[in-house]
């Protein structure tokens, strides 16, 4: 520590050099933030909140529905601890570009999704208004709605019973994610399927539901609770599939396309890039300095701390210019998100990326440091005086 | 006043490089070329030209005395170009699979409001009316050729990983389809029979999908199929499963509704003859639309956003590039500083020193960009990707690493070069000769 000024000086001999490669190493990182925070976004499945819960969707194809009796048969499954149920509506909002996630859902089903946080004024009023509907606060901000407001929401696929797709709604209640939600848990629009099977000009949908939720009275029994819910349909015309709520997730988004595998790769390709452009300015800085070096040694430098500071000096380069970038990808990232207009659904920067970004920037520091820091350590103080 | 002219030079700076920048981005290429020409005309023509010339061969001879900073200028510029190159062959790979699908030709026909087949149904009647509606091309018999479609998703297994299923489209077609889509061959086995559980498979699905080859049988809705041929279309329908409409529409008990009907049209100007028929008939509330269209518009929005991405990192990477390249010039011009100004000192002007810095630091960039697209070029061109479509399920696509792109990545390359050699070509040219001589 005491050697900490030794170093900043070092670093900023020449203030141009170091300017621009701090500038390269901000942007850098600021990559790494925003695209860690994309890759994020499209891997909601390692939220931790819905371990306890399974999902029990058709197992032949996800537009197939499920009959409605078959929830009794599974709530009496051991270790079920309640089984609630969602239909897919295909809501848009005025205009086809505004997509609205919307289900129609069972009673409990808001019980069971605990990480939903609604008001209770707000939940008892849902519970009582046949077309009431619940909305997170981030999409209620983006079409400007308000609890009382009656909204027309039109469904891509249902009709009503007149035949006109566009079906009224009371919004009562505006919910918050609790914090560890999957991403996306705030974007959602929900209302009774009491309504959806009273008013569907399909009578036939109004008796089969999209897809189960199980809450499981312990996470460890999941495995052979969702091989008994299987188990029920078996050879029947509609055989269901159980799996993790995790499990499902993370098997959409890979449908999606790889976007883990695309992310690594422009990433591999910015910090090779970084390595060898700060490597080479270490390199610089290391043997415009000879002489200095050299005198330090002279004075009763060791050859060790010599090679320390050499290192620290590439350390704390990437630390200063990673931790600005990350701190700017941390402002940039919410401005995008919101840029996007609910497009794109991008979490704030986590722990998790800060942990990588910082475990990253100091290998690299250590890395693009350790040729030139060997070679300072290795310096003949004779022949560096000399200039040989 | 020292200082004022200085931030003068400094916003001249600014101005020549944002001017250049939009300059530069709006030109095609016969004037880059022209471009290139005149330069070279004046460097073999006029006395500071081939003063420039001979300063610059000076410069691209050390460049093996500064390999390790002058590859930090191509890698960089490489990294930049491949990026960017590979996120908009990407984008443009999938639009053009969408694009190439639809035709001017042949229209679809979807029940209003539905966006998609997948949430579409038009009962029997509907589908009768729309395929009798005027415009529609006639066959030899005087039947219209029309095709009555049904599209479900079913869950099968992804190929080396049998525990991920994902999202397949089966398409229920009628007999005409061999009409009106005449792009589809089959290429391997035989086409399905009417009335029997028989499906044939798109190429792309069945390099996608576990157990798609010609005489295995699958298991959809509880029933099972058999996989009878293999078909190629060169386009998006290649991601799918084709059966017949009945059969596919019994074994999900869709009665005898269909979800869309593609009718083939007398010509691409009948289209607004069927269109108008079909708006005016009062039985009927649909959306029509070419094909071309309906299937340019799945890819918008993925279009757009793959685009987006791939110019914001690209801007990103770009800054760390220029100034990554900065840095080397600066180091460069330092190491030749004597040089530059001995050159100075016995009568060359300004000009051939800032013209053959930057022509060195372009033509760095120029190999950088060279190398980032060839590499993309090589590996992506033709690589196959899959990703969620309009219908739920899985659209395979294939990258195209086109000459335009190309041709954008060297752009780019050129643009990081030329901001990244100006100023230090400047600031060597601004070197006090006597100081520059002195040191050392």
């Amino acid at each position: 520590m005491k050697y900490l000024h030794l170093i900043w000086a070092a670093l900023f001999r020449r203030k141009a050099r170091t300017f621009f490669t701090l500038i390269s190493i901000l942007a850098a990182f600021l990559l790494f933030g925003m695209l860690d925070a994309t890759r994020a976004a499209f891997s909601s499945g390692d939220s931790v909140i819905g371990v306890d819960r399974l999902l029990t969707t058709s197992r032949y194809s996800i537009i197939q529905s499920l009959p409605a009796s078959l929830g009794t048969r599974i709530a009496a499954v051991p270790g079920v601890a309640a089984v609630g149920s969602a239909n897919w509506f295909g809501g848009i909002y005025q205009d086809p570009k505004n997509f609205v996630l919307s289900f129609a859902v069972s009673d409990n089903f808001l019980d069971i999704y605990h990480e939903i946080e609604l008001p209770a004024d707000q939940r008892k009023a849902f519970d009582a208004t046949r077309t009431g509907a619940v909305v997170g606060e981030p999409l209620a901000k983006r079409f400007g709605w308000k609890v009382g407001d009656k909204i027309p929401l039109q469904s891509t696929i249902f009709p009503q019973r007149n035949g006109d797709k566009t079906w009224p709604f009371d919004i009562v209640g505006i919910y918050k994610a609790a914090p560890g939600a999957a991403n996306g848990t705030d974007q959602q629009f929900f209302f009774h399927h009491k309504y959806f099977q009273e008013a569907n000009a399909f009578q036939g949908i109004g008796t089969t539901v999209g897809w189960y939720v199980v809450k499981l009275t312990s996470a460890d029994k999941a495995d052979a609770v969702a091989k008994a819910i299987d188990a029920l349909s078996a050879n029947s015309d509609h055989e269901t599939k159980t799996q993790t709520e995790q499990a499902f997730n993370a098997s959409f988004a890979k449908q999606l396309g790889d976007i883990g595998l695309i992310v690594s790769a422009i990433m591999g390709a910015v910090f090779f890039t970084l390595i060898l452009l700060t490597g080479n300015t270490m390199a610089q800085a290391v043997r415009e300095r000879t002489n200095e070096l050299a005198v330090l040694k002279t004075i009763g430098f060791s050859s060790r701390s010599v090679l320390c500071m050499v290192l620290a000096e590439g350390v704390l380069l990437l630390l200063l210019g990673g931790v600005l970038g990350l701190v700017l990808a941390g402002i940039v990232v919410p401005i995008v998100a919101k840029g996007s207009g609910g497009m794109l659904n991008l979490p704030p920067l986590g722990m998790q990326t800060w942990t990588l970004g910082i475990v990253l920037m100091l290998v690299i520091g250590a890395l693009v440091g350790l040729l030139p820091a060997i070679r300072a350590m290795r310096l003949n103080i004779v022949d560096a005086l000399a200039g040989r | 006043m020292k200082s004022l002219k200085k931030f003068g030079a400094g916003l001249l700076t600014l101005l020549i490089v944002a001017v250049f920048l939009a300059i530069w981005i709006a030109l095609p290429w016969p004037g880059i070329v022209a471009l290139a020409v005149v330069l070279a005309l004046w460097m073999a023509l006029t006395r500071r030209g081939r003063q420039t010339w001979e300063v610059t061969k000076v410069g691209l001879a050390t460049v093996t005395q500064r390999l390790g900073s002058s590859s930090v200028v191509v890698v960089g510029i490489a990294g930049v170009v491949g990026v960017l190159v590979a996120m908009l062959a990407m984008s443009e790979g999938f639009a053009e699979t969408l694009r190439s699908t639809g035709n001017d030709q042949t229209a679809i026909v979807l029940r209003g409001g539905s966006q998609a087949e997948l949430n579409s149904i038009l009962d029997r009647d509907s589908a009768n009316v729309v395929i009798q509606a005027p415009g529609v091309k006639k066959d030899a018999q005087g039947k219209p050729i029309a095709s009555g479609e049904l599209v479900v998703v079913a869950n099968l297994p992804k190929k080396g990983d049998p525990q991920s299923d994902a999202n397949v489209p089966i398409r229920g077609v009628s007999e005409d389809v061999w009409n009106l889509r005449q792009q589809v061959k089959i290429v391997e086995g035989r086409k399905f029979q009417p009335g029997l559980r028989e499906l044939i498979v798109g190429k792309g699905a069945r390099a996608q999908f576990e157990g798609l080859d010609v005489g295995k049988s699958i298991r959809l809705a509880g029933q099972t199929w058999t996989v009878v041929g293999v078909f190629d279309s060169g386009d998006a329908l290649e991601s799918e499963l084709w059966g017949d409409t009945q059969s596919v529409a019994s074994a999900y008990r869709r009665g005898s509704s269909v979800q869309s009907v593609t009718v083939l049209l007398d010509s691409p100007k009948a289209f607004d003859t069927f269109k108008a028929a079909l708006a005016g008939d009062p039985r009927l509330k649909v959306d029509v639309s070419t094909t071309r269209e309906y299937f340019g518009k799945q890819s918008e929005g993925l279009t757009k956003v793959l685009r987006a991405v791939g110019i914001t990192v690209g801007i990103i990477m770009a800054i760390g590039a220029v100034f990554g390249a900065l840095n080397t010039m600066f180091a460069a011009i330092q190491a030749r500083a004597r040089e530059i100004a001995t050159l100075r000192a016995i009568g060359f002007r300004g000009l051939p020193v800032v013209v053959s810095i930057m022509l060195e630091t372009m033509l760095l960039a120029l190999l950088g960009g060279l190398i980032g697209a060839g590499i993309v070029w090589i590996i992506f061109n033709g690589y196959t990707a899959s990703t969620l479509g309009a219908n739920f399920s899985q659209v395979v696509f294939r990258f195209h690493v086109s000459g335009d792109l190309l041709w954008t990545g060297i752009k780019w390359a050129l643009a990081i070069g030329f901001i990244g050699g100006l100023f230090p070509a400047l600031r060597a040219a601004r070197l006090p000769v006597t100081a520059a001589l002195r040191e050392l």
